[in-house]
C-alpha cells in the first residue's frame, strides 16, 4: 500500500505540473497568476510530504517553517502581480480609447 | 482497519484536490475559477492537517486561501465585462503539444527523483537537530523555534520581501474605489465579529510559542478583519493614517533588525539572542511582525494608498 507521504508527494508533483502547464498556456493573465498559485501549493505539498515521519513520530519542523514563509511570500508576489496587471490593463484600455 | 480507513480518506482528499485544481484552472468563467481556487485552498488545509502540519494548515486557510482569494476576487470585480485587455491569442497546436510533453517529462522526472529520495533516505535530518535543541530556543513549538530562532534570518528576509511587495503595490497607484456600503445586517454582523476576531488573533499570536499558531496566522487573521471591515463599508478598513500606518508597515522588519543588531556584540552574531532572553525577544518580534503582516496584507488588498493618505498629501501641496 502506498505510504501517506508518497501519496501526497506525488500529488504535489502532479499539482505543480498542472499549474505550470496552465501558467504557460492559459491566455488570460489573471488565470495564469492563479495557476502559479496552484503550482506553489504543489511545491509546498512535496516539502511537507518529505517532512512527514509517519503517524506516530513528530514531523520535521524545518520544511514546515519554510512552507509558512513560502505561503506569505506567495501571497505577496500574487498581490504585486495583480497590482501590475491592474496598471497594465488601465494603460492598455487608455491607449485603445484614443 | 483504522489505517485503511485513513488511507481511503487520503486517497479521497488527493482525488478531490486534483479535481478542484483542474476545475479551477479550466473553469469557464473567471469568477468560478477563483471560487474553486478558494475551495482548493481550504481542502489543502485538510491535507496539511493529515500530514501533521497544523501551523501550515492555519496559514493556508487564512493566507493562501483567504487573503489570496480576496485579492483575486477584488481583481476581477473591477474588470469590465468582455475586457480583452490582457488576453492573448490562442497558441498554435505545436506549441501546446511541446509544452504539454515537456511538462509531462518534468513530472515523470520529478516523481522518479521523489520516489528515489523516499526509498534511499540518508544523511542528516535537520528535524532531529531541531528537536534536540528545542529546549534552548525559548519556545516549545518547533515550527516557531525554527522561524524565530534557528532560522530567524529567513523570517527577517521574508518580512523584507513582504515590505518590498507592499512598496511595489503602493508605487503602482491609488487604492481601488471602496465598495458600496453593505446592508445593515452585514454591518451589524461585522460589528460583532471584529472584536472576536481581534481577540482570536491575539490568542493565535500568544499560543504560537507552544502550540500551532504564531505571527503569520495572527497577522493574516487581523488582515481578514480589515478586509471584512472594508467590505462592510469603511473605506480605510479602520487603518490609522499617515505616519502610524507607515510605522506599522515597517515595524516588523525594523524591530526584528533592531533586536538582531542590539543582541550582537562580544562573540554573538546577528540574531543570536542572549541566553535567557529568547522567549521575551521572540514575543516582542512576533508582536510587531503580526501588526506589520496585517498592515501589509491589508494595504496590498486595498491596492494602494488609502484615500485619506492621498488627500492629505494633496492638501499639503495646495
Amino acid at each position: 500500500m502506498l505510504e501517506t507521504s508518497t501519496l501526497y508527494g506525488l500529488l504535489g508533483i502532479v499539482l505543480a505540473a498542472l499549474g505550470l502547464h496552465a501558467a504557460i498556456l492559459q491566455p488570460d493573465t489573471l488565470r495564469r497568476i492563479l495557476a502559479i498559485n496552484i503550482l506553489g501549493v504543489g511545491v509546498f505539498l512535496v516539502f511537507i510530504a518529505t517532512a512527514y515521519n509517519g503517524p506516530d513520530a513528530a514531523p520535521d519542523a524545518v520544511p514546515h517553517a519554510l512552507v509558512l514563509t513560502g505561503i506569505v511570500v506567495a501571497v505577496a508576489a500574487t498581490a504585486l502581480a495583480l497590482a501590475l496587471l491592474r496598471r497594465l490593463e488601465a494603460t492598455r484600455e487608455g491607449t485603445d480609447d484614443e | 482497519m483504522t489505517l485503511d480507513a485513513l488511507f481511503i480518506l487520503d486517497a479521497l482528499l488527493a482525488a478531490l484536490l486534483l479535481m478542484l485544481a483542474v476545475a479551477a484552472l479550466h473553469a469557464h468563467s473567471l469568477r468560478q475559477s477563483i471560487i474553486l481556487f478558494i475551495v482548493f485552498g481550504l481542502v489543502t488545509a485538510l491535507a496539511w492537517a493529515r500530514l501533521k502540519a497544523p501551523d501550515v494548515a492555519l496559514a493556508e486557510a487564512a493566507i493562501g486561501s483567504g487573503v489570496a482569494g480576496a485579492l483575486l476576487l477584488a481583481a476581477i470585480r473591477e474588470r469590465r465585462p468582455g475586457s480583452k485587455a490582457s488576453t492573448r491569442q490562442n497558441r498554435p497546436a505545436w506549441q501546446v503539444l511541446t509544452v504539454t510533453y515537456l511538462v509531462i517529462g518534468l513530472t515523470l522526472t520529478a516523481s522518479w527523483a521523489f520516489l528515489d529520495a523516499q526509498a534511499n533516505q540518508s544523511g542528516l535530518r535537520l528535524g532531529e537537530l531541531v528537536q534536540a535543541e528545542l529546549a534552548n530556543s525559548g519556545v516549545s513549538n518547533p515550527v516557531t523555534a525554527v522561524l524565530l530562532n534557528f532560522r530567524a534570518f529567513d523570517t527577517l528576509l521574508e518580512l523584507a520581501v513582504l515590505f518590498a511587495a507592499l512598496l511595489g503595490v503602493l508605487v503602482l497607484g491609488p487604492a481601488r474605489p471602496a465598495p458600496r456600503g453593505a446592508s445593515p445586517v452585514v454591518s451589524h454582523l461585522v460589528a460583532w465579529l471584529t472584536p472576536l476576531l481581534i481577540i482570536t488573533a491575539g490568542y493565535l499570536l500568544w499560543v504560537g510559542a507552544h502550540a500551532p499558531g504564531g505571527a503569520f496566522q495572527a497577522g493574516a487573521l487581523l488582515a481578514a478583519v480589515g478586509i471584512i471591515v472594508r467590505l462592510s463599508g469603511s473605506p480605510n478598513s479602520g487603518l490609522p493614517s499617515g505616519i502610524w500606518m507607515r510605522l506599522m508597515a515597517v515595524g516588523g522588519c525594523g524591530v526584528f533588525l533592531f533586536v538582531g543588531i542590539a543582541s550582537m556584540g562580544g562573540d554573538a552574531s546577528l540574531l543570536q539572542y542572549p541566553a535567557g532572553w529568547a522567549s521575551i525577544l521572540i514575543l516582542l518580534i512576533e508582536v510587531f511582525a503580526t501588526l506589520s503582516i496585517a498592515a501589509s496584507l491589508l494595504l496590498v488588498y486595498l491596492g494602494g494608498q488609502p484615500a485619506a493618505w492621498v488627500s492629505d498629501k494633496e492638501r499639503g501641496h495646495a
